[in-house]
């Protein structure tokens, strides 16, 4: 069964329309990655998976509406709207005693292990903690729930560089596993290219482009190459150009591996830079992108 | 694992406004001060009507727990939202009717409860230490017999259930404003009533529209106790109450439906709005 099933997806604010018939698919046991501009439609396709706003069009998270369901699909169903949602004048007893008494699937010891590894009092308020701590906190939570869908919209938004390996390598060892699956937005998508096992661009409340990280990788190819090469090189049809250090790079869409290696070195591109040729030839402009936006 | 989600709600509540306990207890701090002072310095005063500084007691906790309970509520659904705590409150299995009738019951159901046992033991207090000097003064025993504290306590309780009743679509109202507003509650609050009452009073000349806002602030006073007339004797606490006048009063009964009312339409507004 598939985790998440949203087929003609609209959404519109006045005369904004923020999701323009968004098809998406996960299967349950993915990590997915939701990658777009600003103002792409990422946060109201989490709100409407979330059953957070009402939608048109046909939608199923874990076989259920989320907008009519969602007093039921809440307790499967965590979810990290960045980092600074944690109320500031709660401790983290209190959080442990609240979460503990409304959510039927907590695990208290299982937070508590896992704060105990950390730095964080009992005492504390949230607002006396380091946003890397309060991130900590609000990941311990999370994880102590037994649910089937996790989903993340710029977890780690803030975070210096420490805490956001920590928390993908929290999330993946001590999480993540075959019947859980995790839907997650990120502007810093280099970070997280190894962790996602599929990926998917939204642009205009769209998705353009849905591909498993295998297929992402087969078909993709960046290929460096030397000015002296470089026509040779663009007669193969590159998707996307640029300059690094007076060398070309090309990116190619479903070239052979091998011709190319006979022209340049051959790797595999970052998704933010697939992400550029693919968003940048939709909107007409290369500059946009995840690299961009940050 | 069982939840209670309600439970835990109000709880929450109490851990965030803290003004929910402290409010009160600080008005009983200052009235026992006060009081102390007058003994001293008036004690005569205090001999001639033994009951007047507990009713006063009791009066001004009262309208201290509604003040409590109107910011509280006017803060309930708009706080969230500022600090942006609801994506968290909403990331959890509590329903917004839940969430809606927790903050609805803090004034409804625990600023009465709270402010109840505040009252008797700040009186308790307050007897204790007026019988020394009282006790000097030898009139201890008609003292007692002019303080009839348990009447007053059954009186207070009685006030404390008809205010609650008769202010809940003012509570209501509030948690809607809340709940709706981006900035600036008390003004949208506070506003219409206002505006509606002078427009009324300007275009006809009359004046139904303030009597009747009046009214939903102090109806339950009016309806539910004689009312003292100037000259004639104080009547006993007990002697004045008339629950039967104010349970028939249909206005008791319209409010309790417009607050029903508030409360669904708040419960909607969280439920259907963007959540930021």
């Amino acid at each position: 069964m598939a985790c998440i099933e949203a087929r003609g997806l609209r959404k519109a604010f006045g005369a904004t329309v923020a999701l323009d018939g968004l098809d998406l698919r996960v299967e349950e046991g993915r990590i997915l990655g939701l990658i777009g501009p600003n103002g792409a439609g990422k946060t109201t396709a989490l709100n409407a998976i979330l059953g957070l706003v009402p939608y048109q069009g046909e939608l199923r998270v874990l076989g259920r509406d989320p907008w009519t369901e969602r007093d039921r699909l809440v307790r499967e169903v965590s979810f990290i709207a960045d980092v600074a949602v944690l109320p500031r004048w709660i401790r983290v007893s209190q959080a442990l005693d609240y979460v503990a008494g409304v959510h039927p699937r907590f695990d208290r010891a299982k937070a508590e292990s896992f704060l105990a590894k950390t730095a964080i009092k009992r005492g504390s308020r949230v607002r006396e903690l380091s946003k890397g701590m309060v991130a900590q906190l609000h990941l311990a939570l999370v994880m102590a729930i037994d649910a089937r869908l996790l989903v993340l919209d710029e977890p780690t938004l803030g975070l210096d560089i420490l805490y956001r390996k920590q928390f993908y390598d929290s999330l993946l060892n001590d999480y993540f596993d075959k019947t859980r699956t995790i839907l997650v937005t990120t502007h810093q998508v280099e970070e997280i290219q190894d962790v996602l096992t599929d990926v998917a661009f939204i642009d205009r409340g769209r998705i353009v482009l849905e591909c498993s990280m295998e297929d992402f990788e087969s078909r993709y190819l960046e290929l460096m190459v030397s000015p002296e090469r470089l026509a040779a090189a663009r007669a193969l049809g590159p998707i996307h150009e640029r300059q690094v250090l007076g060398r070309s790079i090309l990116l190619f869409a479903g070239a052979e591996r091998q011709r190319l290696a006979e022209l340049g070195d051959v790797r595999t591109p970052g998704i933010a830079d697939v992400f550029v040729a693919v968003i940048g030839k939709e909107t007409g402009q290369e500059s946009a992108g995840p690299g961009a936006a940050r | 694992m069982r939840t209670r989600p309600m439970y835990w709600s109000v709880r929450r509540e109490l851990w965030e406004n803290r003004s929910i306990t402290l409010a009160p207890l600080s008005v009983a701090a200052a009235l026992l001060v006060g009081f102390q002072v007058s003994i001293v310095r008036q004690p005569e005063r205090v001999r001639a009507d033994v009951l007047a500084p507990f009713s006063v007691a009791a009066g001004l906790l009262s309208i201290t727990a509604f003040l409590v309970g109107a910011f509280y509520c006017l803060d309930a659904l708009h706080g969230e939202r500022r600090d942006r705590s609801i994506l968290f409150w909403k990331s959890l299995p509590v329903s917004d009717l839940t969430t809606v009738l927790s903050k609805a019951s803090v004034p409804l159901v625990v600023l009465p409860f709270l402010t109840a046992p505040v009252v008797v033991l700040t009186q308790l207090v307050m007897l204790v230490i007026s019988l020394a000097p009282l006790v000097q003064g030898g009139g201890v025993a008609s003292y007692w017999a002019r303080l009839p504290l348990f009447q007053s306590w059954v009186a207070m309780l009685y006030s404390l259930a008809a205010m609650a009743l008769w202010h809940a679509p003012v509570y209501g109202w509030l948690l809607l404003v809340s709940g709706r507003v981006r900035q600036a509650a008390f003004l949208w609050a506070v506003l219409p009533p206002v505006v509606l009452s002078v427009v009324e009073r300007v275009a006809f000349g009359t004046m139904y529209l303030s009597a009747f806002f009046t009214d939903r602030l102090t109806g339950w006073y009016t309806r539910g106790f004689v009312l003292p007339r100037p000259g004639a004797p104080a009547l006993e606490p007990l002697a004045a109450m008339t629950p039967v006048r104010l349970l028939h009063a249909p206005a008791l009964w319209g409010g309790l439906v417009f607050a029903a009312a508030f409360l669904a339409a708040a419960v909607r507004l969280r439920r259907y709005r963007e959540p930021i």
